[in-house]
């Protein structure tokens, strides 16, 4: 079968000389003057229209950096919706460009979906959250109960693996959407209802009594969630990667949105001139104009500030830190040096 | 004939296209290098794009461990199993709602088709009413709809008890399983041997009729020894059959036959959504049967009962069948939709999660698409075969 | 009075008994025929009645017609607040408020442009037709945004809008493939005939849920490296196709239909093959496949709703994004029974003109 495809395909590649592969990402992107990217159709603090229409939220805001790191402009950026099915065909076959919708980082995918994760912005784990009128203080409890979850994720994976790893049954629910499996929860149509931790308090906090449920202390998975692009173009995963890098470096740095500006000009800090493109000339290496930096965080800021605005405890999903802190402070956000 | 042979006789350049023989050989030889180029060009792009992002193609996937699980199952299945059995759970639950949906779908046709028919006006429009509403609007919704609807229903811990055996609630509707005692498998020896022997005494009624003219009472005797049977059996091998009574556990009911709410409302959704159509091909059938077979089977002394099984049914069949077939392999395809509120079918399996997990998409939904392909073809082969059976025999 | 007596062939009609006529009368026939037609007519009346009332208390007498989230709804009934916010996202999904005059427009233009074609006695016909003949054109102009308008991403497109988007251009671009793949089934050349059938089959042994998986996982591993299509377009082009095959065997029932004399006479009269289908057969066969066609597009229509599972947001995706809505969760029923309405509404109407329109042709043909 291989075979008389590859001869086809031979007997084809000489009939048509098909326009080559197109493997520089930077240039089409250049090109077209917008980048694609694609994101969740709906995940409160991560990715959500606004009243008027526009995307938002911290999934949004790392496109928007891309953007900028480009073309200097946080609205050079078009995105695309994605569900847990179609997201990573989307990215495969060059429907966007970069992909960034809290996808865990797996071997598997890494390694055999043809995909490449330049980092990681989120590190997150799976929970479960059950009604307190249940009884059960730990997942160990939950043998025999219904279990809602979104299909096409890790989250149904890690699932199967704790109930056997614990010798339970269950039976599982599985639902399309994270809303939706959210409403069959509320409908009691499970018992619990599972998903990554961060995901589980945008939840509660958007439920009628939260004090009625509780998220159970187990965390049964690694999750570490981040951007990705197809495999076979390095150079831009390279300046993928680095923006999210500049994000982390500059909350370590003290560069945000308020000071960045002063901050170019130069300062005593080698680190923050290399960063800030007053010195040396990384930017060249990635194929960006000298201000790619300053844009980043000038239109959408440093790490912290993303955190802060759409995740962070004064808004309604009120998360804390916790890993996601920097590793001075006690999380194990760590990037690499701008050097 | 072949090109060189056709070459002797005097042929001329122009005949490719004033001739019709040959323009027409020529317009095939066209589409079918216009057809070969497309292909190639398809099949090339193809490999060019998974080239570039370097994915595996072929379907070694199918024996990799799923990893995930599925909630109803007719044969064992577990996350260690593969994604290949994963595929075949889902297609059995495809199957499974299929033929429950025709069989309640047919049933619920013939009745709403005849009570159109009803001299009782009331029930003629009401049954007129139902058919409009449900033919109109998609059956998505409807899915949705019934779904929304059973979710709405009291949770597991208040579920409505049916003298404490027969359990409704949000968690669907759970019945007593059966567990058969040793000895059990004579029941069904004896239901074949039942079949059997009522067909060998239908044939000889008939042959014993056409000889002698005398009737035997066929439907009735043969509906006792297809019943009759089986329980003589059951009780001779000392009714080794109990009951399993699903009792409240600590989440769910455990034990007993759970009908998830899933699989109810996306049968009760094609039942009734295909019913409305089965009704108007069951009203035009008997509607066109011609009164005066009627007033001739009558005047040849024929019995009512007798007129319409002989007369009336035989020719309404014959133009119900072929739309019904159509009707049938609808709601199979139809059956798909499982996906939108998550009942376990081969689109949910093979086309959802695994092609999720594996990032296969190519072979998963060509295998997809190949498993439906089948199951239409064969349900086509089985309805013509019997609509040939029952076609009219011109002499 | 009873003694009054008349000369023989004197007597004035009687009224017939009061028994057989007028409401008693029909009353009598009709519902109460027979003891168990009595049966079944109180036990249709309780069922009406038990119906209505719970669906009227429900619907209406304790429903909430007002409100900011679900919360508001405090009656117990349904909760109509829902489809009050988001009524514009059910009929336009996200496209620009400044720039739904456009859609209007396109919408009254659609009537416009369908008025010759659906109408054969229509005023100035002849000219009509070339309006009807540019109508996609105008649509796509004033939908997309070109020209000088300002362009809308179709991933804004949402809503009634889409599944009108979706229905008329899927029925439109499929009739031409539609008639060239009748013709081919038809076709005495056994490769044309191999490939129609073969195609017709295939598309319609197959659900069309999975030829939409096609559109939004394969369709672009199809095309040279470097080209994409938006996701609309690519569900375009698949219930195109799938359109293509169904019409294909409606308009080969048509085709069928026409006495093989018509051809035969064609073929004496010199006409080519092609000048005499488009000639002689196809007006003929075209004719009387019209019902069988706005049957399909009814079908087609409905089926529209299934391009909500791959994520575009149709009526039916507009309702479960609002359902997502921590504000409106639970409300499944009140948005489902919305949408069914919209959709009843649009497809019953249809269902009568292809009524309404077999009549007319059942008479033309007798005639």
């Amino acid at each position: 079968m291989k075979q008389a495809v590859s001869a086809l395909a031979t007997a084809g590649s000489i009939a048509f000389l098909a326009s080559a592969a197109s493997a520089a990402t930077l240039d089409d992107v250049r090109a077209k003057g917008f980048v694609q990217c694609g994101i969740n159709t709906g995940l409160a603090g991560f990715a959500f229209t606004d009243d008027a229409g526009e995307w938002d939220g911290f999934d949004v805001a790392f496109c928007r950096a891309v953007a900028s790191a480009i073309f200097g402009d946080a609205t050079a950026v078009k995105f695309t919706p994605l569900t847990g099915k179609t997201r990573f065909e989307a990215l495969k076959s060059g429907e966007v460009d970069v992909l960034s919708r809290n996808t865990t980082w797996t071997l598997s995918r890494d390694a055999d979906l043809g995909l490449t994760f330049v980092g990681v912005n989120y590190y997150d784990g799976q929970g479960f959250i059950g009604r307190k009128a249940l009884g059960v203080g730990s997942a160990t409890e939950l043998d025999g109960a219904s279990v809602c979850i979104q299909t096409g994720t890790t989250t149904e994976l890690n699932l199967a693996d704790f109930f056997r790893a614990n010798d339970m049954s269950y039976e599982p629910v599985p639902i399309e959407t994270n809303e939706e499996a959210r409403t069959s929860y509320i409908a009691e149509r499970c018992d619990v209802y599972t998903t990554d931790a961060s995901g589980l308090a945008a939840s509660r906090s958007t439920f009628e009594n939260p004090d009625d449920h509780m998220v159970y202390p187990e965390i049964i998975s690694k999750e570490p969630l981040g951007p990705l692009v197809r495999q076979g173009d390095d150079e831009w995963a390279d300046l993928i990667r680095w923006t999210l890098n500049v994000m982390i470096n500059a909350e370590e740095y003290g560069v945000n949105s308020g000071n960045v500006e002063d901050l170019a000009g130069g300062t005593d800090n080698p680190e923050i001139n290399r960063m800030l493109g007053s010195e040396g000339n990384m930017h060249e290496m990635l194929g960006v104009d000298q201000t790619w930096a300053v844009s980043i965080i000038k239109n959408v800021g440093n790490y912290g500030e993303v955190f802060d605005r759409y995740l962070g405890p004064d808004t309604p999903i009120a998360l804390q830190r916790g890993l996601n802190a920097l590793w001075t402070d006690g999380g194990i956000l760590y990037a690499p040096p701008i050097r | 004939m072949s090109v060189a042979e056709l070459s002797t006789g005097g042929f001329d350049i122009r005949r490719l296209w004033t001739d019709r023989r040959y323009r027409s050989l020529l317009f095939q030889l066209a589409t079918l290098v216009v057809l070969g180029v497309f292909i190639v060009l398809i099949v090339n792009n193809v490999i060019q794009n998974l080239a570039a992002i370097g994915v595996n193609y072929g379907f070694g996937f199918l024996s990799q461990p799923a990893g995930y699980d599925i909630n109803q199952q007719l044969i064992p299945y577990d996350s260690t199993s593969t994604h290949g059995r994963a595929a075949v759970v889902g297609l059995l639950n495809t199957l499974l709602v299929a033929i429950c949906g025709i069989v309640l779908a047919t049933i619920l046709g013939f009745i709403f088709g005849v009570a159109r028919l009803s001299p009782n006006w009331l029930i003629a429009r009401i049954i007129t009413v139902y058919i409009e509403v449900t033919r109109n609007v998609p059956l998505l919704l409807q899915i949705l709809l019934w779904h929304a609807v059973i979710i709405q229903l009291p949770t597991a811990r208040d579920a409505i008890s049916f003298s404490d055996t027969i359990f409704l609630s949000n968690r669907g509707l759970t019945v007593p399983a059966p567990i058969f005692g040793d000895g059990f498998s004579l029941v069904p020896i004896a239901f074949m041997a039942a079949i059997a022997a009522a067909i060998v005494f239908a044939k000889w009624a008939k042959r014993e009729q056409e000889k002698t003219g005398k009737i035997y009472p066929v439907f009735t005797i043969n509906t006792a020894i297809i019943l009759g049977l089986p329980v003589l059996a059951f009780l001779a091998a000392g009714s080794p059959l109990s009951w399993e009574v699903p009792e409240m556990g600590r989440f769910n009911l455990r034990g007993g036959i759970p009908l998830r709410p899933e699989f109810v409302a996306m049968w009760a959704a094609l039942s009734f959504y295909t019913a409305a159509f089965i009704a108007e091909i069951v009203r035009a059938g008997i509607q066109s049967v011609h009164r005066g077979q009627t007033e001739a089977a009558y005047s040849l002394g024929l019995r009512p009962n007798r007129t319409m099984r002989l007369i009336i049914i035989p020719q309404a069949l014959r133009v119900i069948v072929p739309p019904l077939t159509s009707q049938y392999l609808n709601l199979t395809k139809n059956s798909s939709l499982a996906i939108a509120i998550g009942y376990m079918d081969i689109t949910a399996t093979l086309g959802g999660i695994t092609l999720n997990q594996t990032g296969q998409a190519m072979e998963a939904v060509m295998l997809m698409m190949s498993v439906y392909l089948s199951i239409s073809l064969l349900t086509s082969i089985f309805m013509n075969w019997y609509n040939r059976r029952i076609r009219l025999v011109e002499r | 009075m009873a003694n009054t007596s008349y000369e023989v062939g004197k007597h004035p009609d009687l009224p017939p008994p009061v028994a057989t006529v007028g409401v008693v009368g029909w009353v009598r026939t009709n519902l109460f025929s027979s003891w168990i037609n009595a049966l079944l007519t109180v036990g249709a009346i309780a069922l009406i009645v038990y119906v209505t009332t719970g669906i009227y208390g429900w619907a209406y007498l304790r429903a909430d017609f007002a409100g900011e989230s679900r919360f508001d709804c405090t009656s117990g009934g349904a909760c109509w607040a829902l489809i009050g916010a988001r009524f514009s996202q059910f009929i336009y999904g996200f496209y620009p408020v400044e720039l739904r005059w456009r859609v209007n427009l396109a919408f009254v233009l659609l009537f416009v442009a369908l008025w010759p074609l659906l109408f054969t006695n229509a005023p100035f016909r002849r000219y009509t037709l070339w309006f009807s003949a540019a109508y996609p054109i105008i649509a796509y102009i004033l939908i997309m945004g070109r020209f000088g308008l300002e362009p809308v991403e179709t991933a804004k497109f949402g809503g009634m809008m889409l599944t009108m988007i979706i229905g008329v251009t899927g029925i439109a671009a499929s009739l031409p493939l539609g008639i060239l793949l009748a013709l081919g089934r038809r076709s005495d050349m056994l490769l044309i005939r191999i490939l129609s059938v073969g195609f017709i089959e295939f598309i319609r042994g197959v659900p069309l849920i999975t030829l939409l998986f096609v559109a939004s996982t394969l369709l672009n591993f199809f095309l040279p490296p470097g080209t994409f299509f938006d996701l609309l377009l690519r569900v375009l082009i698949m219930v195109t196709l799938f359109s293509a095959a169904y019409l294909a065997e409606v308009i080969r029932g048509g085709l069928q239909a026409i006495p093989r004399g018509q051809e035969e006479a064609a073929s004496a009269l010199g006409l080519s093959y092609w000048k005499s289908m488009y000639l002689i057969i196809l007006p003929q066969a075209l004719k009387i496949s019209i019902p069988g066609i706005v049957n399909s597009f009814i079908a087609l229509f409905k089926d529209t709703t299934l391009v909500s599972i791959i994520g575009l947001l149709d009526p039916i995706g507009i309702g479960r994004a609002a359902l997502a809505d921590s504000k409106w969760q639970g409300l499944g029923p009140e948005v489902y029974v919305f949408v069914a309405i919209l959709f009843w509404i649009c497809t019953f109407a249809m269902s009568r003109y292809s009524i309404y329109l077999e009549r007319k042709l059942e008479t033309g043909h007798a005639s």
